[in-house]
Order: C-alpha cells, then structure tokens, then sequence
C-alpha cells in the first residue's frame, strides 16, 4: 500500500519550472531517497509535500487523501538540527508530538534511551555535539504522530566520520520503529547505503531522471561500502547523475 | 554571593577615586556648602536627615513601583497587539516614536490642568516614559526569531497559535527583560519629574524644596537617593533575568 503517492507535480516560480511531471511514490515502511544536484527543486519538492507551497499542476497524497496544501501531514527533519535552544533534549523531542495533542513522554525517555542519549535529557542542545544534536532531531521527527518522515539533507553538515555513524545509527532505530522515509542526499553513497529506492533528479527543470532499487539486505554493514556489488551499483547511479 | 564578583572591583575603586578628589578639591578651593557641599558633607545629611526624609523616600519608591508595573503592563499588551495585527502596527509605530518626542517637562504641567494634582496624572507620567523600551525590545523579541526554527514548525504543521507560543513568545524573554532594565531606571526618573508637578510627599518635592532654600548639600542627599532606588530597581530586575535566563540568553542567542 503506498504511503505517499506523488502524480504529475508540477511546480513552477515565474516563467521557471522547477519540478516537472513528477510522479513516484513511496509504500509503507520503505526508505526512499531523492537524489539530485544542488538547485534541483528538492526543497521545493519537499516545501510542496510539507503543504507550504501549492502545485502549480499534480497531486499528492497519502493514504489515498489529497493532501496538496495541507501542512502538518509529515514529520520533518531539516537540514540543520533546529533545536530549541530553551528546551532540553526532552522538551525538544516532544515537540513534534504537542503540535498534534499531548505528548507521551515514557515514550520519549524510552527513545532517547535506546538512541544512545541516555541521562542527556535535561541538558541543552548547546552542550551536544553536532551528531548528537542531528540524533535529537531525528527522534524528534520520529516522535511525531505522522506515519512519513521528510529527512532534508540531515548529514551534510556533518564530517565524514560523523556521517557514517550517524547513517548506521539511523538504519538502526529506523529499522526499530520502521516509518516510511523520504531523504533527500546529494551523496550517492548516502543514498545507496541507506535506502531501498533511490530517485535520481535531473536539474532545470527536475524530472525523474532514473530510479534504482539496489535493495541491500539489513542489517547493513559498513565495510558494504567497498563490496563489488556496490560499487557496480555507484557506477550504475553516477553514471544517471552525470547525465542529468 | 553572584551580585559580587571581580567585575564589581574596577567600578567601586573609580568612585571611591572621584569622591576623594571631589573632597580635596572643595577644600582646596574653599567651596562654599551652597555651591558645593563636600561628600563629606552630604554623607552627614544623609544620616541626621534621615528619619525626615524616610517618607519621601517610601512616596517615591512606591509611586515608581506602581507606574513601573502599569507601565510594562500596557508596554506588553501594546507589543502583543502591533505584533499580532501588523495593520495596527504600520499605523501606529510612528505615533509610539512621536510620543517619545513630546518633552514630558511640558506635558506635565498640563496633566495636572487636566486630571488634578492625585496620583492619576502622575502615573501617566511614568508610565510615558516607562512603556516605550518595553515595547521596543518586545517588538524585536517576538520578530526576529530563528527562522530554521520557524521553518521547522511551519512544515510540522504548526498553527499560527503554535508558533507564537512556541517560538516567538520564548524567544523574545531575553529582549523583554532588557527591556524592563531600562524602563525600571526609567521609572524612577519619571516618578520624581511627576512629583515636581505638585506632591506634598516625595523626592522630587524634597529636592525642589532644598534647591530654593539653597540646601545644595539636601539636594545631593535627594540625587543620592534617586540613585540608591534606581540601582535597587535595576538589581531586582538583574536578579530576576539570572533566575528566568539560567544560561537561556547565551543560548537564547546561538
């Protein structure tokens, strides 16, 4: 059953299209990543899903209800942690969750424990570590009562060392809770390691490019990175980057 | 103690600096009392003039507590009103700067034609000068918030509601509370300008008082005093902020 369904999005600003007939969609539970140059309308794609722009042309829904327009359909992690820097790491994982009704807090301790954050939740997000914040907003998107996670570039500001714990930690707690996840990367490894679908994006205007479906099996491990299989797969993926 | 730290050194050792020249110069000089009375001076009227002076000192203070309080008051449901309808706010900021141009020396005297000598007319003085930085530092608390932070609520699906009191309304704590510094030190300077007007208690009654029978060294005692209230004022709000904040405006700023 597809979670997000995605039909013929057409989105432009002025004479500028920026997303053009684009059509996919994702099915419940599965980890699907936009792949695409910088300026290829990802944010607009996801601006559009979150409900704060309009399609110009298309549709979108979940569960089969349209939900063009419609904020608060989604749990979203942006690209920077944007945590709040008054709240502790408790009162900040909540906080997707009191935008939707009460927030259950046995439930977020239960989260914070089991992400490696453990007797962290009364300090402030400016004594975490770059990482650590990325994991709070991470929790904090999955706290929250939506069944569609929009993952936003989330490690780019990471260093690589970072990046590739945070990934496996991710694959970890993700396959704990299993929601359907939307992640845009500009990696192709990122991309490759994480997901079970990857859409590649052409730039000006953004069309679906290709789509792969390297379906790596869990749990994942990181020397996968350096195995043939991948690296074919990275070939296959570079090859529909270049081109677009 | 955290009022008392190292920072307190510098300043104390410059006045006790500036009181000793002060000391030595009037008696070099052979200063006459009525021109400029001696710290020395002043430090003993003080003392024998206090038991007279106690109820001036509580009329001011407690005018200045009254007119602070409706004054932030008001300050902070003006600032809520122009943030929360920006029509309101286009028409009516420029009249907030004018008010604060209108000479409250002048405006005073015509209160009391107005409204009488009682305590209505004087709060309004204060309040005048006490509303406008409140409203000012609201204003720029509640409209210069994160905008990742917004963007995050936006796409969460935040309704309006959501996002002044999640965001906008924690975010601008810092900026009210330096707000409130000011307007409580303003608050004082209001109160004893109002009392000029025409009180039968005050500070500012006293000090008109001395200054025509030529007690300079009495008017010193009563500048003594503006400034003992002020810095009370200013400490209560500085303790406060060390309570509320606890770190939030270091963090509050990142």
């Amino acid at each position: 059953m597809a979670e997000l369904a995605v039909k013929q999005l057409t989105k432009g600003f002025g004479n500028k299209c920026v997303l053009e007939d684009l059509t996919f969609s994702i099915d419940k539970g599965e980890f699907v990543s936009i792949l695409g140059p910088s300026g290829s309308g990802k944010s607009t794609l996801f601006h559009l899903i979150g409900g704060l722009l309009q399609p110009d042309a298309g549709e979108i829904s979940i569960n089969k209800q349209q939900i063009n327009g419609m904020t608060g359909q989604i749990g979203y992690m942006p690209q920077n942690p944007s945590l709040f820097p008054w709240r502790t790491v408790l009162d900040n994982v909540v906080l997707g969750q009191e935008l939707h009704g009460k927030p259950n807090l046995a439930l977020a301790m239960e989260m914070i424990n089991k992400a490696g954050l453990s007797e962290m939740e009364t300090t402030y997000p400016d004594e975490l570590s770059g990482g650590m914040k990325q994991r709070v907003a991470f929790i904090r998107a999955l706290l929250s009562p939506q069944q569609l996670l929009c993952l936003d570039e989330p490690f780019s500001a990471l260093d690589e060392f970072t990046r590739q714990d945070m990934q496996n930690w991710l694959l970890t707690v993700w396959q704990a809770y299993r929601k359907s996840i939307l992640f845009i990367t500009h990696s192709i490894d990122e991309a490759l390691y994480l997901s079970d679908r990857i859409i590649v994006l052409s730039t000006n205007p953004a069309r679906i490019k290709a789509i792969f479906q390297p379906s790596f099996p869990h749990p994942r491990q990181q020397r996968l990175l350096l195995s043939d299989e991948f690296l074919s797969w990275k070939r296959k993926v570079t090859k529909a980057v270049r081109q677009a | 103690m955290w009022l008392w730290k190292k920072s307190w050194l510098a300043p104390t050792l410059v006045i006790i600096g500036m009181l000793i020249v002060w000391e030595s110069a009037t008696m070099i000089l052979a200063m006459p009392t009525w021109l400029l009375p001696a710290p020395t001076i002043i430090a003993r009227e003080i003392i024998t003039s206090w038991s007279a002076f106690q109820q001036h000192f509580w009329a001011t203070t407690s005018l200045a507590v009254i007119g602070f309080i409706v004054g932030v008051s008001i300050g902070l449901l003006l600032a809520l009103v122009l943030h929360l309808c920006p029509r309101i706010r286009q028409s009516i900021y420029p009249i907030l700067i004018m008010s604060q141009n209108i000479p409250i020396i002048v405006l005073a005297p015509l209160l009391v034609i107005w409204f009488g000598f009682g305590l209505f007319p004087k709060i309004i003085v204060i309040t005048l000068v006490c509303f406008f930085p409140i409203v000012i530092a609201t204003l720029a608390g509640l409209g210069q918030t994160n905008d990742d932070l917004l963007h995050y609520l936006r796409m969460s699906g935040a309704s309006k509601k959501q996002i002044f009191l999640k965001l906008e309304l924690p975010h601008s704590v810092p900026s009210i509370l330096s707000g409130l510094k000011i307007s409580a030190t303003y608050s004082v300077m209001g109160a004893v300008i109002s009392e000029w007007l025409g009180a039968n208690r005050g500070i500012g009654l006293y000090m008109t008082l001395a200054q025509s029978s030529f007690r300079t060294d009495r008017v010193f005692v009563a500048i003594f005093f503006i400034m003992l209230v002020c810095m009370c004022f200013f400490g209560t709000i500085l303790f406060l902020e060390h309570r509320v904040l606890k770190g939030f405006q270091k963090r509050g700023r990142s």
